[in-house]
């Protein structure tokens, strides 16, 4: 039997919803499956059609990584959860300098969640892993009740082969290292509030959501001894400079000026009280390297299209209280702090 | 960013930092309250008092409307979604802050209250029509800047005839505060010898309300913009005022407030509202004439009216110096707390809350000082 041949009719992709005999493991489910997800994803790992991926894997050393995916909403300047996805978790794996090599993807479906809709994240998310060469080749969908979800869910878990001689680490800052970045934060974070019914104020700016293993390729083949990696999601620059200052019990000296921001961002985050440094990135990182790298490095990031607004914001410094401070552009000192509570929710 | 950029030049600020510098006595005090958590934040924020001479210090005062929300009014709140299964819906700042048995609006939010955080009233008003089956409730907070929004929205939802929506009205009063304060003497009093005026309030109210400040307290006012060269500004004019012996309101946000303020604002609060006879303030105790209540034309739009709930009394939990530290005659550094039990993550009294709260200032804007016990 083919696989059309064994359902009644095709799926209702314009009109139809998702049921919960879309998790139930029966019929309607592998219609689902194979109409859906494996039209979209199309891979040689899918076809073997059981319920893991077989493959071999390159010597070295393998890093993983998990990464659950709830944004609201789903659809927002730049992206959606499908390609957020893919980009979210193949950064995670990358920031350790590794080539990623796989991706693993869950769906948690609500009942009534427009089938159309569906298939248009499940044809983002496979377009960004093609984009990024990265396959999708195994993955799970379950369905809850009306009312128990927030449309969908994804979570997707990564993994990758980290090659010889790169020992990238969070705990590896140290007084005198260089601190750059890929480009102008806070991006996401405002693409994603310009979207909230609440708020609805309309922006040009559009979430900075990509892949960032090809540039970080890039990077570690020009200077393989960068220390850090990271990319400044949840929190933003601020919460991500203060747990790498924590991590390697260093402190951190930050130039405000420096620091690339939209004027489009800027000028969101004056008008709702928020600080571009606390706001979300999904397409950034943060690198820390020795000072006699930096310009090199610096080079080889501006060169990269990822990269081209790339600056080095500061240094790192001894202090074992693990303070980041910033100097302002007004002239005074203050301490980038963590942040406390929640700026806003539900961004990724 | 143009129209920002300017108010935070660099070059503006060293001439102003210098200017100050050599205009004061070294032999006298100048110890100036900004009374606004909006000036406060932008003090620590750009560092305003590290470019100070040493003899001139701000001296935080009480304007953080989350701040000054006594246990009470939170209890209260809470106990309508308990007792009535309202819908309430508030500012975000609002959610942390502690109420009595350190309960939070967020914690209330998780046990299966019906809370919603909103960023402006016309929220409240798009809820309210939405969710017809729902009773909604606007806790309304804030000074004279946020009361007109409130007072728009009490008129809208009556001319929509929304039965679903009621307001638990807890807007309070600039000048009652600032009296208030000015009043404590003795002991209990703060030394001040100048006064930073509100600039978003002074927008809405205009500068004649503070008239009685030089006349009845000595005192020079400045009205005072929010960005860090409008406070340097704003501090050189109190010095100059504090040298010559003159005792005036001056306006140096004069490219947005008036004398006489917004009329058409005064005029829709005067119309919904009535001044309450008495208010409690967390810090400063009851103070008469010093909130607003709905007036009787839109009873019928009162929370407080339609959904009556009783609470009992409310205590600060113990060793918090809250009441102190808004009354501006303790540092955030001095209680006990700061610091340890209490941080931004965990707050135990409401100035570690908002961000124009003092202590919640103080402790995200501290400098590397290892010495001075605000160290993680």
């Amino acid at each position: 039997m083919t696989a059309r041949s064994r359902f009644s009719a095709r799926l209702d992709l314009e009109q139809g919803r998702v049921d919960m005999s879309h998790g139930a493991g029966g019929r309607a489910m592998a219609q689902l499956i194979d109409e859906l997800f494996k039209q979209a994803l199309d891979n040689e790992w899918l076809a073997q059609g059981n319920d893991q991926a077989l493959f071999s894997v390159p010597p070295g050393r393998l890093v993983m990584s998990t990464d659950a995916h709830v944004v609201s909403p789903l659809f927002f300047p730049g992206g959606d959860i499908g390609s957020l996805a893919v980009h979210g978790t193949i950064n995670d794996v990358a920031m350790s300098g590794a080539r990623p090599l796989h991706l693993a993807a869950s769906f948690i479906l609500e009942e009534g969640f427009p089938l159309a809709d569906l298939a248009r994240i499940v044809a983002s998310l496979a377009q960004a892993a093609r984009e990024a060469g990265v396959a999708v080749v195994t993955g799970d969908t379950k369905v809850v009740e009306r009312g128990k979800g927030d449309g969908v869910f994804i979570t997707t878990t990564g993994i990758g082969v980290v090659p010889e001689g790169i020992a990238i680490s969070g705990d590896r800052a140290r007084p005198g290292d260089v601190i750059l970045i890929n480009g102008h934060i806070g991006d996401h974070g405002i693409a994603i509030l310009s979207q909230r019914e609440n708020l609805g104020f309309e922006t040009v700016i559009q979430s900075d959501s990509a892949a960032l293993h090809g540039l970080i390729a890039d990077m570690v083949a020009a200077v393989p001894d960068i220390h850090c990696l990271r990319d400044p999601t949840r929190g933003g620059l601020a919460t991500t400079l203060n747990e790498l200052a924590q991590q390697s019990g260093v402190g951190m000296r930050i130039r405000e000026a420096d620091i690339p921001v939209r004027e489009a961002v800027s000028a969101a985050c004056e008008l709702l009280g928020l600080d571009p440094a606390y706001v979300a990135n999904e397409g950034k990182l943060v690198a820390i390297c020795p000072a006699d790298a930096a310009e090199t490095l610096l080079a080889t990031m501006r060169a990269h299209p990822l990269g081209a607004q790339s600056a080095i914001i500061g240094e790192v410094v001894e202090d074992p209280l693990g303070f980041v401070q910033m100097q302002t552009r007004f002239g005074g000192e203050r301490l980038l702090d963590w942040l406390a509570g929640e700026q806003l929710p539900r961004i990724c | 960013m143009k129209y920002i950029d300017e108010f935070r030049d660099q070059r503006l600020a060293r001439q102003l930092a210098a200017a100050i510098a050599a205009e004061v006595d070294p032999a006298r005090q100048y110890r100036l309250m900004e009374f606004c958590g909006g000036h406060t934040h932008a003090i620590f924020r750009y560092g305003v008092q590290q470019l100070m001479p040493p003899n001139l210090r701000f001296v935080h005062g009480p304007g953080c409307p989350v701040c000054v929300l006594p246990m009470a009014r939170l209890d209260q709140a809470m106990a309508m979604t308990r007792e009535h299964g309202v819908t309430l819906c508030t500012y975000g700042d609002l959610m942390r802050v502690p109420a009595s048995g350190r309960q939070t609006l967020l914690k209330a939010k998780a046990a299966g209250a019906d809370v919603r955080m909103i960023y402006s009233t016309q929220d409240v008003l798009r809820i309210a029509r939405d969710e017809p089956e729902r009773q909604v409730v606007f806790m309304a907070i804030g000074f004279e800047t946020t009361t007109p929004p409130t007072a728009v929205a009490i008129l809208q939802a009556r001319a929509e005839g929304l039965k679903n929506l009621s307001f638990l009205c807890n807007h309070v009063l600039t000048p009652p505060a600032l009296r208030a304060i000015l009043s404590l003497a003795g002991p209990e009093g703060v030394r001040l010898d100048g006064i930073l005026g509100p600039s978003h309030v002074s927008t809405v109210i205009g500068t004649r309300p503070y008239a009685f400040v030089p006349r009845e307290f000595g005192l020079p006012v400045v009205i005072a913009g929010f960005e860090p060269l409008d406070v340097m500004q704003s501090a050189l004019m109190l010095v100059r005022q504090i040298n010559d012996c003159r005792r005036e309101v001056e306006n140096q946000y004069s490219r947005a407030v008036g004398e006489g303020g917004n009329a058409r604002a005064l005029e829709l609060m005067a119309r919904v509202f009535v001044t309450r006879p008495s208010f409690e303030w967390r810090g400063l105790g009851f103070l008469p004439e010093s909130a607003l209540a709905l007036a009787e034309d839109y009873a019928d739009l009162d929370a407080e009216r339609r959904f009556p709930v009783t609470v009992e009394a409310s205590h600060e939990i113990k060793g918090c110096e809250c009441p102190a530290i808004l009354r501006g005659l303790k540092e955030p550094t001095e209680c006990r707390l700061f610091g340890t039990v209490c941080t931004p993550d965990n707050p135990m009294g409401a100035c570690m809350v908002s961000s124009e709260g003092a202590c919640a200032a103080y402790w995200s804007h501290r400098t590397h000082m290892p010495s001075s016990g605000l160290n993680r």
